[in-house]
């Protein structure tokens, strides 16, 4: 096991900077998920880590040491694909133990570790079929397993679940999680699926055209987004923006965002906010599960107005409503017994505690 | 009991057929007709030499109906398998064939897999290089080939004209390029992932291949096999120019050097050898199709 860093490492396809300087640092044990949209850097930096990947620049290393030049087969990591990779024309337990063969291990020990394996991933049963037999989610399973029988100082997962269906996804994500917890081995996994992110890892680093945009824990980018890029990527149904200014109304400061709505700010936001020209031009980012119906009894900083819905989705345990302000799609999540209806109006509140204000031009959260 | 109102359209929709199913059915007629059509015209020639092969050198030449055999004989074939001369040619061939088959194994599955696999510089032109030398005829070969031996005959004292393994230097000109073709396109074929996990697993270039891609591309490399096989096996120019004595002849070559003599046709045993000799493509071809198509159809390759 062994602590893995990248330092100001640069990726160059001829003319095109794939991944453009990035600074990282994951600690023994961590379980750090690269997470961005398709063309972002995030498998490249794998498959640079991995070794499959020559860098164009800057280092990495591999508890402790450099490994820019080291082999893949030398790195001692494990790595899982996205299509599984398995060799059709081996059994699971041949495919799981190929490793440990070209190494030459004992063949007790190899039968050990596989076997080990196996009971820990639930495949024991299928120790003898050729993947073709196998569903995906027991391939996965078999690639994990492949990973694992080496215990590797690094485990590496390049959009792992993304070959399987809804359900299987979720029940994978737990196990991975699982393994998680029994090995501890240093884990960098990549995704482009914000939830796989949020569940699974102890820190996300949210990637975006080659560069990291944030790095935090999974709770911390939800609620402290450091630009717009993590705020709308982070969460589902993604945060509202809407273009708005600051104006003072009366010795207290509003935040405007239509010639009609204003609301006033709540004591702590307004502090905060005090500095941020007025003239300048400003978007409010405020998630759907701040905005829902107008109760009787409005917490201070509940800011409650009317709207006309222009959609609703009924999600079960909640209604997700859809209405337009200025220009902008607004989402809010409402009690289902709330009464919204397609086309009707109903009185919402958004919780401006929770606002989140930013810089139009720059993007940057304020 | 309105709730229980029959639909009268229901039950008439179901017995036409679609004009998906009538445009299939009408395909494969004419699949059906073509197909025979072709069998016959194929296998026309081969029965020919059948009838031919079971007669004697009397009824060939007597004007009865040439379809059909009044007194079957296995003279023919007594004949040529109690010749050494037959035997000779035979087992040149299959020298021949069996060597010309190893050397382009172990030349061209390594080149495609370096071709297909290891970028390098140069790479993807050398690829369709090595497919372009092998549309140049042999018919323009033959002529600076010949020449070469000669030469090297000369300088070096060591003689390959006239031997039957001046053939293992000439027919991989005509099978390394197509199989090392045939092979790069089996190869491509499988997930970049795969080496790349056996990369990771440790294995080196070597492993690679012999560990991961050869027993993937098993169907791909039967097919070149039987390639380079069928492609030594028939090979008749090249003998016929680099080999002139008796006992180095391959069966093509001794079969209609022997067998015709000045204007006099020994149709019997011709058609008894050229029969003779396609017995071993016929069997290999039989044994290692059903590999082949088990191979093909498993296609693990996916996932």
């Amino acid at each position: 096991m062994a602590e893995v860093s990248l330092r100001k490492v640069v990726k160059r396809y001829d003319e095109v900077e794939a991944v453009r300087g990035i600074d990282l640092d994951i600690a023994d044990h961590e379980f750090v998920v690269l997470v961005g949209p398709s063309g972002c850097g995030k498998s490249t930096t794998l498959r640079m880590i991995a070794g499959l990947e020559d860098i164009s620049d800057g280092d990495i290393t591999i508890g402790g040491d450099i490994v820019n030049d080291v082999p893949p087969k030398d790195r001692d990591i494990a790595m899982v694909f996205q299509n599984y990779a398995l060799y059709p024309h081996m059994t699971v337990a041949e495919n799981m133990s190929f490793g440990l063969r070209l190494k030459h291990y004992p063949k007790a020990e190899i039968k050990s570790r596989v076997t080990e394996a196996a009971r820990m991933l639930d495949i024991t049963d299928l120790i003898d079929r050729k993947p073709k037999q196998l569903s995906g989610g027991q391939r996965q399973r078999v690639a994990m397993g492949r990973a694992i029988v080496r215990n590797p100082k690094v485990f590496l997962f390049d959009e792992p679940l993304s070959n399987l269906d809804a359900k299987l996804r979720v029940q994978m994500r737990i196990e991975i999680k699982k393994v998680h917890q029994k090995v501890r081995t240093t884990t960098v996994y990549v995704t482009h699926d914000q939830v796989e992110a949020m569940t699974l890892a102890d820190r996300v680093v949210v990637m975006n055209h080659g560069r990291i945009e944030q790095i935090g824990a999974p709770n911390e980018l939800y609620h402290k987004p450091a630009t717009r890029f993590v705020a709308s990527f982070i969460g589902s149904p993604a945060m509202n923006f809407v273009p708005c200014r600051l104006e003072d109304v009366g010795g207290r400061l509003h935040v405007r965002l239509t010639d009609r709505l204003a609301f006033p700010l709540p004591p702590a936001r307004a502090a905060r906010y005090q500095a941020v020209p007025r003239t300048d031009k400003l978007l409010l980012g405020i998630r759907p599960e701040h905005i829902a119906e107008a109760r009787p009894h409005l917490h201070p900083g509940v800011e409650p107005f009317d709207a006309v819905l222009d959609v609703t989705e009924p999600m079960g345990m909640e209604t997700l409503v859809y209405f337009t302000l200025e220009g902008a799609q607004i989402c809010g999540r409402v009690n289902p017994n709330a009464g919204a209806q397609d086309g009707a109006p109903l009185r919402l509140a958004v919780d401006l505690n929770n606002m989140h204000l930013l810089n139009e031009v720059t993007g940057v959260v304020l | 009991m309105s709730a229980i109102t029959i639909d009268k359209a229901g039950p008439s929709r179901k017995v036409k057929y679609g004009s998906i199913s009538r445009d299939r059915a009408w395909a494969l007629r004419w699949s059906y007709f073509f197909l025979v059509l072709f069998a016959i015209f194929s296998l026309t020639p081969p029965l020919y030499m059948l009838i031919t092969s079971l007669k004697s050198s009397a009824e060939i030449s007597a004007a009865t109906n040439p379809w059909w055999v009044y007194h079957p004989t296995l003279e023919n074939y007594i004949g040529l398998l109690t010749s050494n001369q037959f035997l000779r040619f035979f087992w040149n061939s299959a020298w021949v064939s069996i060597f010309v088959v190893t050397i382009t194994m172990l030349i061209s599955v390594p080149a495609a897999f370096a071709l297909a696999r290891m970028k390098f510089w140069g790479s993807a032109t050398l690829a369709t290089g090595v497919f372009l030398t092998y549309l140049i005829p042999d018919t323009l070969l033959f002529i600076p080939l010949f020449k070469m031996f000669v030469l090297i005959g000369d300088w070096t004292g060591i003689q390959l004209i006239n031997r039957w393994y001046v053939l293992l230097f000439i027919y991989p000109t005509l099978t390394v390029p197509f199989c090392t073709w045939i092979m790069i396109g089996y190869f491509a074929s499988i997930p970049k992932e795969l080496d790349e996990a056996a990369i990771i697993d440790g294995a080196s270039w070597f492993q690679t291949l012999t560990r991961i891609f050869i027993p993937v591309a098993l169907p791909g490399l039967i097919a070149a096999t039987i390639f380079a096989f069928t492609v030594s096996w028939a090979q008749f120019l090249y003998p016929l120019v680099f080999t002139t004595s008796t006992d180095q002849l391959v069966l093509p070559v001794g079969i209609i050097t022997t067998l015709i003599k000045g204007d006099v046709f020994n149709w019997g045993q011709i058609m008894t050898g050229a029969l003779l000799g396609a017995a071993p493509p016929l069997i290999i071809y039989a044994f290692l199709m059903d590999y082949y198509i088990a191979g093909l159809t498993a296609g693990a390759t996916k996932g």
